[in-house]
C-alpha cells in the first residue's frame, strides 16, 4: 500500500515536473540581457534585468509601427478574452432557455443543428466567416474580433443539460408566484447557474485569450493585435540586425500566462464550492 | 376565498389518452376537500388544472364567479404547496415568502408585514435569513406553507405535500396543516394516495379511479358506505375484505368454495361482499348468531401494537380473509378460526360492476 503511494507521488511529481519546468525556465530567462541569453541559452538561474525587461514589454512601443507596446497587447487580449467568455455564456444560455422551456417548432431539431455545428469548428468556416466579417468593414475592429467567436454549441450544450436538471416544480411555483419568462430567467435561472456559469467562463476565457488564428487573420492593425498574436510579430521586427531580444520575448510570453492562470485559480475555487454544495 | 366549481372537467393527452374523464365538484367556501386514489388516477392532473399548470381540454373551472380556464396561474389567486417543496434555493427564506407579492408591486412593509406574519404563525421566524438547504425537511415543509399563506389566496392547493417527511413528522404536519386551515378558513384542496391522510383531513373526500369520480362524501361517509368495490378497497386500513358469494338453496355461500354460511337478504344470485377486518368477530362455536359466518383456518399473527391481524384462509384456499383481533389474543397457526360478521357491517357489492347494492 505504502509503495503504491509512492510511485503515485513520484508519477504526479514527474507530471508537475513536465509542466512546470519550461515556464520556471522562460520567467528565469527572461530576467537577464539578451547578450548573456545568445552566449549561453536557456538560464537556470534569476538575472537582475527583471525589472528592466518588463518595463521594456510593457510600455517600449515595438513593432513595425512603433505605436504598440506589451500594455495595449494585454488589454486587447484581456477584451478579446473577456469578451469571447461573456458572450458565449450570452448566447449559449439564452439558446438553451429557449430550448428547454420553449414549445416551438421543431426545438429539437435546432438543438441537433447547433450542436452538429461542434463538427464544424472555426478552422473549417474560416474563409467564409472572413469574407463576412470582411465584407461588414468589421476588419480590426473588437467586435470583428469577438462577435463571429461568440456561438457556442459546447455552452449551449452544458447549459441545455442543466436546465433540463432544474425541478419543473420551481418553474410552475414561480409561474403561481407571477414570474414571467424573463423574470424566472433573470430571478430563478441565472442564479441557480452560478457555478455553470464560472465553469463556462474558465474554459472559454482562457480558450478566447488563446485564440491565435482569427485575430491573425482579422488584425492588421497593430494597436488592436492580442498578446498571443503579437508576441511573433513584434519579435520579427525587433530581431532586425542586432542580437535577438530573447529576453523580451520569455517575458512577454510569461506575461500572456498570467491572466489565464489567475482566471483559473480565482474561479475554480467558486466553481468547486458550487460542485460540493449541490444547490437544487 | 372563494369557491371552486368543476364542470364535467376533461384531461387529454396526446390527443388519445384520457387522463381526468368528466369530473364534476362542487367545493364550498373555507372547504377542506381531499383528492385520494393511486397513482395514475388524475388526481394531480385534476388540481394542476385547477393552478393552471395544465390545460383544460374541455369543461370548466371556476374560482368564485370566475371562468379561470384561460387565466394565467398567477391570476387566479391561488397558491400551491409542492410535494417537493419547490422553494427557491438561492434564495433566503424571507425572499422565498416575498418573490410572489414582489411580483405583484406590492409596498415593501406590507410584504414585510406579511412575512412576518407567516413567519410569525408557523413559528419559522428564526430562519428567514436562511437558505432552504440549511433546513430540515420539517421546516422546509413549513415554508413552502408559508410561501403559500402570505399570498392570502382564495384558495390553497396541496400536491402531497407530506410525502417526503417520515412518518413521526408527517402525522405532525398533518394536524398543522388541519389546524392551520381552519384557523384561516381557506377553500382547501389537497392531492394524496394515503387514505390516512384523506380520511383525517377532509371535509370531504374524493374518491378518484382512472379518471373518474368513485365517490364524494364525508370521510366517515365513505367509509361507511363506500360506493363501489374500489372505494371499498382502497378507504380504510388495513383494507376491507371482498368476497364472491353466490346464493345457493340455503342462502349465501362462496362462489369457490366452502366456509361461508349467511342469509341472502338482497335476493340476487351472486355478490361481491364486503367486511371491514374490524367488523369481524371470533366466536367460539359456529352459527352463533345472525349475520354472516365463515370458518377458516389461521396463517399469520401480526402483531402491531395496540391490537393484532389475523392472516388466514379458507379450508379449500382461495381469497385470504384479514381479520382484526385485540392484541392480547393468541392464535396458533393452522388454528381452526369462526368468525362472524353483523348484518349492519356487510357491505354488498353488484358481482359485475362493483357497484354497491343497498
Amino acid at each position: 500500500m505504502k509503495k503504491l503511494q509512492i510511485s503515485d507521488h513520484i508519477i504526479l511529481l514527474l507530471g508537475v515536473f513536465f509542466m512546470v519546468t519550461p515556464v520556471v525556465l522562460a520567467f528565469l530567462t527572461s530576467t537577464h540581457d539578451a547578450i548573456t541569453i545568445y552566449k549561453e541559452g536557456i538560464q537556470f538561474t534569476p538575472g537582475g534585468k527583471f525589472f528592466e525587461n518588463y518595463e521594456t514589454v510593457l510600455f517600449e512601443a515595438g513593432g513595425f509601427t512603433k505605436e504598440v507596446n506589451g500594455f495595449v497587447m494585454l488589454k486587447n487580449s484581456m477584451i478579446l478574452g473577456l469578451g469571447f467568455a461573456v458572450g458565449k455564456i450570452v448566447i449559449s444560455m439564452l439558446a438553451a432557455y429557449a430550448i428547454v422551456y420553449f414549445r416551438f417548432p421543431m426545438a429539437t431539431l435546432c438543438f441537433w443543428v447547433i450542436f452538429a455545428t461542434l463538427l464544424l469548428p472555426l478552422e473549417v468556416r474560416i474563409l467564409p466567416s472572413y469574407e463576412i466579417v470582411q465584407s461588414l468593414g468589421m476588419v480590426n475592429t473588437y467586435s470583428g474580433l469577438i462577435v463571429p467567436l461568440i456561438a457556442s454549441a459546447t455552452g449551449t450544450f452544458f447549459f441545455r443539460q442543466f436546465f433540463m436538471s432544474v425541478p419543473d416544480e420551481l418553474l410552475e411555483a414561480a409561474r403561481i408566484d407571477g414570474a414571467g419568462p424573463w423574470k424566472f430567467f433573470k430571478d430563478i435561472l441565472v442564479p441557480l447557474s452560478q457555478t455553470m456559469i464560472a465553469a463556462i467562463f474558465i474554459i472559454m476565457f482562457v480558450y478566447g485569450w488563446n485564440q491565435y488564428l482569427w485575430p491573425t487573420l482579422i488584425t492588421t492593425d497593430e494597436s488592436l493585435f492580442t498578446l498571443v498574436r503579437g508576441i511573433k510579430q513584434i519579435l520579427q521586427v525587433w530581431v532586425g540586425a542586432q542580437i535577438p531580444d530573447f529576453n523580451e520575448a520569455m517575458a512577454l510570453a510569461i506575461l500572456a500566462i498570467v491572466p489565464p492562470v489567475l482566471i483559473v485559480v480565482i474561479f475554480q475555487s467558486w466553481f468547486v464550492k458550487g460542485l460540493v454544495e449541490s444547490d437544487k | 376565498m372563494a369557491t371552486i366549481t368543476l364542470d364535467t372537467v376533461r384531461k387529454v393527452y396526446g390527443g388519445n389518452v384520457e387522463a381526468v374523464k368528466g369530473v364534476s365538484i362542487d367545493i364550498a367556501d373555507g372547504e377542506f376537500i381531499v383528492l385520494v386514489g393511486p397513482s395514475g388516477c388524475g388526481k394531480s392532473t385534476l388540481l394542476r388544472m385547477m393552478a393552471g399548470l395544465e390545460e383544460i381540454t374541455t369543461g370548466d373551472i371556476r374560482i368564485g364567479d370566475r371562468v379561470v380556464n384561460n387565466v394565467d396561474p398567477a391570476d387566479r389567486d391561488i397558491a400551491m404547496v409542492f410535494q417537493n417543496y419547490a422553494l427557491y434555493p438561492h434564495m433566503t427564506v424571507y425572499n422565498n415568502l416575498a418573490y410572489g407579492l414582489k411580483n405583484r408591486g406590492m409596498a415593501k412593509d406590507e410584504i414585510d408585514r406579511r412575512v412576518k406574519e407567516a413567519a410569525r404563525i408557523l413559528e419559522i421566524g428564526d430562519y428567514l435569513e436562511r437558505k432552504p438547504r440549511a433546513l430540515s425537511g420539517g421546516q422546509r415543509q413549513r415554508v413552502a406553507m408559508g410561501r403559500a399563506i402570505v399570498r392570502e389566496p382564495a384558495a390553497f392547493l396541496f400536491d402531497e405535500p407530506l410525502s417526503n417527511l417520515d412518518a413521526k413528522l408527517r402525522v405532525q404536519m398533518r394536524v398543522e396543516i388541519k389546524r392551520l386551515q381552519r384557523a384561516l378558513g381557506t377553500t382547501s384542496v389537497y392531492v394524496t394516495h394515503d387514505q390516512l391522510e384523506a380520511m383525517t383531513l377532509a371535509d370531504r373526500l374524493v374518491v378518484l379511479n382512472g379518471g373518474n369520480i368513485e365517490q364524494i362524501g364525508a370521510p366517515i361517509d365513505v367509509y361507511d358506505k363506500p360506493a363501489s368495490t374500489f372505494v371499498a378497497s382502497f378507504i380504510g386500513s388495513p383494507a376491507m375484505n371482498l368476497l364472491k358469494v353466490k346464493a345457493d338453496g340455503n342462502g349465501l355461500a362462496l362462489a369457490t368454495g366452502t366456509g361461508l354460511k349467511g342469509p341472502n337478504t338482497k335476493g340476487r344470485d351472486a355478490y361481491i361482499i364486503g367486511i371491514r377486518p374490524e367488523h369481524l368477530e371470533v366466536v367460539s362455536a359456529p352459527g352463533e348468531g345472525d349475520g354472516i359466518h365463515l370458518e377458516a383456518s389461521v396463517n399469520v399473527l401480526e402483531p402491531v401494537g395496540a391490537e393484532s391481524y389475523l392472516y388466514s384462509s379458507f379450508a379449500d384456499g382461495g381469497d385470504e380473509i384479514l381479520v382484526r383481533v385485540s392484541s392480547h389474543a393468541r392464535h396458533e397457526p393452522d388454528e381452526k378460526l369462526y368468525l362472524r360478521a353483523a348484518p349492519e357491517n356487510i357491505h354488498y357489492f353488484d358481482a359485475e360492476t362493483g357497484q354497491r347494492i343497498d
